[in-house]
């Protein structure tokens, strides 16, 4: 039943799986979904999406696949008061209602259709009527094999129209962070060093013990290697210019990379628009509170992974030109190219993150610089889930 | 099947009903999510006092492990009677000590399980629940013995989402997320709690609380538990409710950062800015 729905549920990017799949045909069968679409998208929903982050796309989705449903339960006024408080069920032959009544889906909303234009008052108890307490197929609070249910338990809303509100389009994951969601995705970058490197200097408690009690009482201390985060992280900052409209988001960003205080060995450094001989310490990018760049590529080791944060916007000629640097008065011998691939080639482990959103790439101001540089270093957009691409990258062994 | 219909304390919105009907129908594990202050907690004693059902409580902690829910085996305290020749020290199990899951497993009752703030813990740990919450039993090697759950406990589990929860965990899961109430469903959770508050006091409360929540300099939005400690203040206060849009008394109770003060202060002194005050 409905295995377009799962497969198109895949293909907009839910990873359903087979077992929370037949969880729901499970669900269906112990008739959990009452034959309502509403019940159907709260009882879909719950087991199928795991994430109030998808929520969203599941509405979508959910719009899409049902959306030719909706004029089924189009139902007129007028018939949904004949179907107002239900007469009780006489007694009836289950054998011969059951013979009489099943049909497919189809025939099932032919005959509906059907019903709809010829009947004209309340009908109860009845075997052909969309009516209740009867046995025929339409109808509620009655008995049929197989039937469409009309009216009867309010359907409070109906299901298309709260997957049409989309609550949950604040919570998608491609939307920009705050803080907290910063701090979460930088637990990913962590690569413990292994048991065999480093003193063994931290006591195993629970061996100790279980030795010590082998050892007939006779205390036996048990060390262990501890395993400590192995990663040295440096972030380049892109201040000021351009980039002030994404201030709070970068400063965000900073202080929650200050406050994983995991990584072995953390640096920060500031440039505008893009590097050359010079990157500062400072944000102001002043004069004299800089390190050469070339130091910085000498003698960090080749373990670092290089963050660069920007918005990749520019000139061209300060990419491209010898002196193209938009500070007049600091004149580059080569071009930020040259130093952004050098850079590069001593990094492996780099990315850049862009907060201009990636749709915008192509058209906006900087397009030419944005493509530029992409075809250096790959380029994320600074969501929840570029961060989480951009560092999983970072981790990898390639 | 018995249904989760609510309670008398406990307002649930009618999705949430579903939900919990679904899980308990299914016997898989209910993972509820939420801003802090919708009820995850709340929900489970709810569930357990509607079905007539004992409710153990696991809570988690950065500290806790697997196993520690499973059982524990004491070993210093048998070193310890051993050497002081206590009764009984070659019986195992007697050194044995089941932990929450346990407890709910030989229970010989159904029983509500509630693994309160499951992400409190380290990554791996909902992994390594996988078997034990999938076939309900887990085996003691020091014992040979393998308890298995007399009854399916009803497991209910809460996240606050500070951790991602592994795939492998969730899909063994029903899902849901508590949105936050709605102005009408606020209104019905707070005459739950309060049943002679006045209708005007409420009124005007609620509207300087959503106001409070839609500022968006407030960093740490109040929650449902906060308007209710708050209402009570203004009852017991008797402040008169006039006051109550114009200068937010008892503030304090909302709000728990000094940031959040001085931003509503200065939304309040500005009042030509769209903002009420």
């Amino acid at each position: 039943m409905f295995t377009d729905f799962f497969y198109l549920l895949r293909a907009h990017g839910l990873d359903v799986s087979m077992n929370e799949w037949l969880s729901l045909m499970e669900a269906l069968k112990l008739g959990l979904c009452r034959n309502s679409l509403l019940e159907f998208y709260y009882v879909a929903r719950g087991i199928l999406v795991k994430t109030e982050a998808d929520f969203d796309k599941f509405d979508e989705t959910f719009l899409r696949y049902f959306e030719h449903v909706q004029h089924m339960e189009d139902i007129p006024q007028e018939l949904m008061d004949w179907l107002h408080d239900p007469k009780n069920m006489k007694k009836y032959d289950k054998d011969e209602v059951d013979a009489r009544t099943t049909f497919d889906l189809g025939k099932l909303r032919e005959m509906l259709e059907e019903r709809l234009k010829e009947q004209h008052e309340r009908h109860d108890g009845g075997q052909y009527w969309v009516g209740t307490g009867g046995t025929s197929a339409l109808g509620h609070s009655g008995y049929a094999a197989t039937g469409i249910r009309v009216g009867g338990e309010s359907q409070h809303r109906h299901a298309l129209q709260v997957a049409g509100e989309r609550n949950f389009r604040d919570f998608r994951e491609d939307s920009t962070l705050d803080q907290r969601s910063f701090q979460l995705a930088f637990r990913r970058l962590r690569q413990l060093t292994t048991r065999q490197e480093g003193p063994m200097d931290v006591l195993n408690l629970e061996r100790t013990i279980d030795e010590t009690c082998n050892n007939a009482g006779y205390l036996q201390l048990e060390f262990d290697r501890p395993r400590t985060n192995d990663v040295k992280v440096m972030l380049l900052f892109d201040s000021g210019g351009s980039m002030s409209p994404y201030t709070k988001l970068c400063s965000q960003l900073f202080q929650a990379v200050n406050r994983a205080n995991n990584f072995k060995d953390l640096r920060i450094y500031y440039f505008h628009n893009c590097w050359y001989s010079d990157l500062y310490t400072d944000p102001r990018c002043m004069y004299g509170e800089s390190v050469e760049t070339q130091w910085v590529i000498n003698n960090l080791s080749r373990e670092y992974k290089v963050i660069v944060v920007g918005d990749a916007s520019m000139a061209p000629s300060e990419l491209t030109w010898i002196g193209g640097s938009s500070y007049y008065n600091r004149y580059n011998n080569e071009t930020g190219l040259t130093w952004l691939e050098r850079m590069h080639s001593r990094f492996q482990k780099m990315v850049w993150f862009n907060p201009i959103p990636e749709a915008m790439w192509q058209y906006d101001y900087g397009y030419q610089t944005i493509e530029m540089i992409g075809s250096v270093v790959d380029m994320y957009q600074l969501t929840v889930e570029g961060l989480a691409r951009g560092l999983k990258k970072l981790v990898s062994a390639r | 099947m018995k249904e989760f219909k609510g309670s008398s304390s406990y307002v649930v919105s009618s999705d949430l009903l579903r939900i919990v009907n679904v899980s308990i129908a299914l016997q898989k594990p209910l993972l509820i999510k939420g801003e802090p202050g919708t009820g995850k907690t709340m929900l489970a004693q709810a569930i357990s006092e509607a079905l007539g059902k004992k409710l153990i409580i696991w809570n988690i902690k950065s500290t806790t492990k697997a196993q520690d829910g499973l059982y524990v085996y004491d070993t210093v305290q048998r070193l310890y009677d051993s050497q002081f020749g206590g009764e009984g020290v070659d019986d195992i199990g007697k050194y044995i000590k089941l932990g929450k899951l346990g407890e709910a497993f030989s229970s010989d009752e159904q029983v509500i399980l509630l693994i309160d703030e499951i992400d409190k813990a380290d990554l791996e740990f909902p992994n390594d629940l996988l078997w034990e919450l999938d076939k309900m039993e887990f085996y003691i090697p020091e014992t040979k013995q393998t308890i298995t759950a007399k009854e399916r406990p009803i497991v209910i589990i809460t996240s606050n989402a500070e951790k991602e929860l592994p795939d492998a965990f969730l899909r063994r899961c029903i899902f849901h997320y508590i949105a936050f109430p709605d102005q009408d469903m606020m209104r019905d959770i707070v005459h739950a709690h309060y049943p002679d508050i006045e209708d005007h006091l409420l009124d005007l409360a609620m509207r300087g609380f959503y106001q409070v929540r839609d500022l968006p300099t407030v960093a740490k939005k109040p929650s449902t538990s906060e308007l209710l400690d708050w209402l009570q203040a203004l009852r017991l206060g008797g402040v008169d409710p006039k006051k109550i849009e114009s200068e937010l008394p008892y503030a304090g109770i909302l709000l728990k950062k000094t940031e959040d003060l001085t931003a509503v202060k200065n939304a309040k002194n500005r009042p030509k800015n769209g903002y009420r005050w």
